[in-house]
């Protein structure tokens, strides 16, 4: 752990160790630009000619667009709500835990994370679709609700941390506790929010199962339900197939590469709460 | 359910007397109570009510006691998803937290390039489970096979996703792959909380790096070891996602997963409440999983 004389070394081994990151990440794109008779040769080998033909195609075959424009509306919406109202409710919860409700509902949220996704699974599916729920916005209600498990666990700890004197003067200035909260707690919580909607993203864009038992309807799935839809007709056919997984990553890759800074940071303020 | 809102309505109503602030916390605080009861709450209870039955997910129903319960006890189908699940839950858990322990130490110490190896190492995190599953399910099928013919290693010639005594060993490959990103980044945030003059103080009395880690690091960051421990068991508990992806939980049912075992029988297999008495076992495993693990970690941390 000397940290000055082992400098060399300790970077060529985690970078030799980032090989095996990049190394899927690599064979991805390239038999994603690859013709079928390519994939006899050497898988390692760069495509002959980069052709926009795979992508094309499966574009066309899985409906791409629709895919996308299904994930990001349920992101976008997900995101937005979760914030505005997990917050809320947090400062709710954190402002009376001296009352006897909120202390109840603090730990009965709390408690809610220990219950695998799984055993409720089987009775939410039978109600939700009951009650037509097994549609976007069903799975947008779904999201919001359950983030608040997580979520108020975080939040309340960092509203403890702001001073309530604060609140107090913009009390003493005639606003009321819901402007005190939008328009004082809100814009103090940024860095909180921002935590909140990079991980909210992040399960909400990536998460498979949920869409996997609540959509009944094939014109509504997300990007990775998608993939699964489509995996017997790939099967027959690689190139087409990492198009299509290429171009569900990329969004997300994109995104990343700009803001990996804020999203590591988000993601690990998030997980040390 | 109608109950319960009256008696909060009428809770509600003598707290507005009070004053008006607890009025606005309370329209606040009660619609995401009841949003949360009839969403999560709600269908556990309704869960647990079924295990005790013989519902099929339609038409009659009638109690039939703890017989589901006592049937997965005795169901080898079962038996062999707890066995697997917990192989593999227990398996990925140690490799992953011994190599993200490694990297953040490595990601934490004076290096080149250190915001690119970070952003790398993290990439993982951020991609879909299910896709990066795929992917490597060619890498298994397709690509090491041809690197084996190459070689004429034997070992790496066939699909190991196809054998069922090694397909286990694929799944764990993906699951780490993908885990060590957030592992890594919570380790690190453990690692910069100490000081360099502790590791100076220690050169200076001649401890060795093996000594440091063991003396130094380990002891300071072990609240991180307890959450990662907790938090990569609990969720490859819950192992789905990449099972889908490689093995389908096959070959025959050598890789089926309780989440998988639940999905299926309770979905496909008219299973509803035999599957339901299942998550409820499964659900009293994770906990107690939990409750040990917490226990004895944080007995360590003690003594360290």
């Amino acid at each position: 752990m000397n940290r000055k004389k082992n400098s060399w070394l300790i970077t060529t081994l985690l970078i030799l160790g980032s090989l095996f990151i990049l190394f899927p990440l690599y064979l991805t794109v390239t038999i994603a630009f690859k013709t079928p008779p390519e994939m006899a040769g050497n898988l390692l080998a760069l495509p002959k000619t980069w052709s926009f033909e795979n992508f094309a195609n499966a574009i066309e075959m899985t409906n791409f667009f629709n895919a996308f424009k299904n994930s990001a509306f349920v992101t976008i919406f997900v995101v937005i709500f979760t914030v505005l109202t997990n917050s809320l409710v947090s400062y709710a919860i954190a402002r009376n835990m001296h009352k006897k409700f909120y202390k109840f509902l603090f730990f009965y949220f709390l408690s809610a994370m220990f219950i695998p996704f799984p055993i409720i699974m089987l009775p939410l599916v039978k109600q939700t679709s009951a009650w037509g729920m097994d549609n976007l916005v069903g799975l947008i209600i779904l999201y919001i609700v359950f983030n608040l498990s997580f979520n108020v666990f975080i939040y309340i700890g960092y509203i403890k941390s702001i001073p309530i004197e604060l609140e107090e003067a913009a009390i003493m200035d005639g606003a009321s506790t819901w402007g005190v909260f939008w328009k004082v707690i809100f814009p103090l919580l940024a860095p909180m929010n921002a935590t909140v909607a990079i991980i909210t993203s992040l399960g909400a864009w990536n998460d498979f199962m949920l869409p996997l038992v609540l959509l009944s309807d094939r014109e509504m799935a997300t990007l990775p339900l998608v993939q699964y839809i489509f995996q017997s007709q790939f099967s027959t056919d690689y190139n087409l197939a990492f198009a299509s997984y290429l171009m569900a990553l990329a969004p997300m890759i994109i995104v990343y590469i700009f803001a990996q800074k804020w999203i590591i940071s988000g993601v690990m303020k998030g997980s040390i709460k | 359910l109608l109950g319960l809102t009256k008696a909060l309505a009428l809770f509600s109503q003598g707290v507005v007397n009070m004053n008006k602030k607890s009025n606005v916390f309370l329209i606040i605080a009660i619609p995401a109570f009841i949003l949360f009861f009839i969403f999560h709450s709600y269908p556990a209870l309704q869960g647990i009510f079924y295990s005790f039955t013989d519902w099929k997910g339609y038409g009659d129903w009638n109690f039939v006691g703890l017989k589901n319960y006592l049937n997965v006890f005795q169901d080898g189908r079962a038996g062999d998803a707890y066995l697997f699940t917990f192989k593999f839950a227990i398996v990925s858990t140690i490799i992953v937290n011994i190599i993200s322990l490694a990297v953040a130490i490595g990601l934490n110490s004076k290096i080149k390039f250190h915001k690119t190896l970070r952003a790398i190492y993290f990439l993982p995190y951020i991609l879909s489970i299910l896709i990066v599953g795929f992917i490597f399910n060619f890498i298994f099928a397709h690509f090491l096979p041809q690197i084996g013919d190459a070689m004429g290693w034997e070992f790496l010639s066939r699909n190991i996703l196809g054998n069922p005594d090694l397909a286990w060993i694929g799944i764990v490959i993906v699951a780490v792959w993908q885990a060590v990103s957030f592992n890594t980044i919570l380790y690190l945030a453990g690692l910069v909380t100490i000081s360099e003059d502790l590791y100076e103080a220690a050169s200076i009395d001649g401890a060795g790096v093996w000594t440091k880690f063991w003396k130094i690091t380990f002891p300071l960051i072990a609240p991180f070891f307890t959450i990662n421990m907790v938090l990569s068991l609990k969720s490859f508990l819950m192992v789905f996602d990449q099972i889908v992806a490689l093995t389908g939980g096959g070959p025959g049912k050598s890789t089926e997963s309780i989440s998988l075992l639940i999905y299926r029988g309770g979905f496909e297999g008219g299973e509803f409440a035999y599957q339901s008495a299942n998550a409820v076992i499964y659900f009293i495993v994770i906990i107690i999983f939990s409750v040990v693990q917490l226990k004895f970690l944080n007995k360590r941390e003690v003594e360290n």
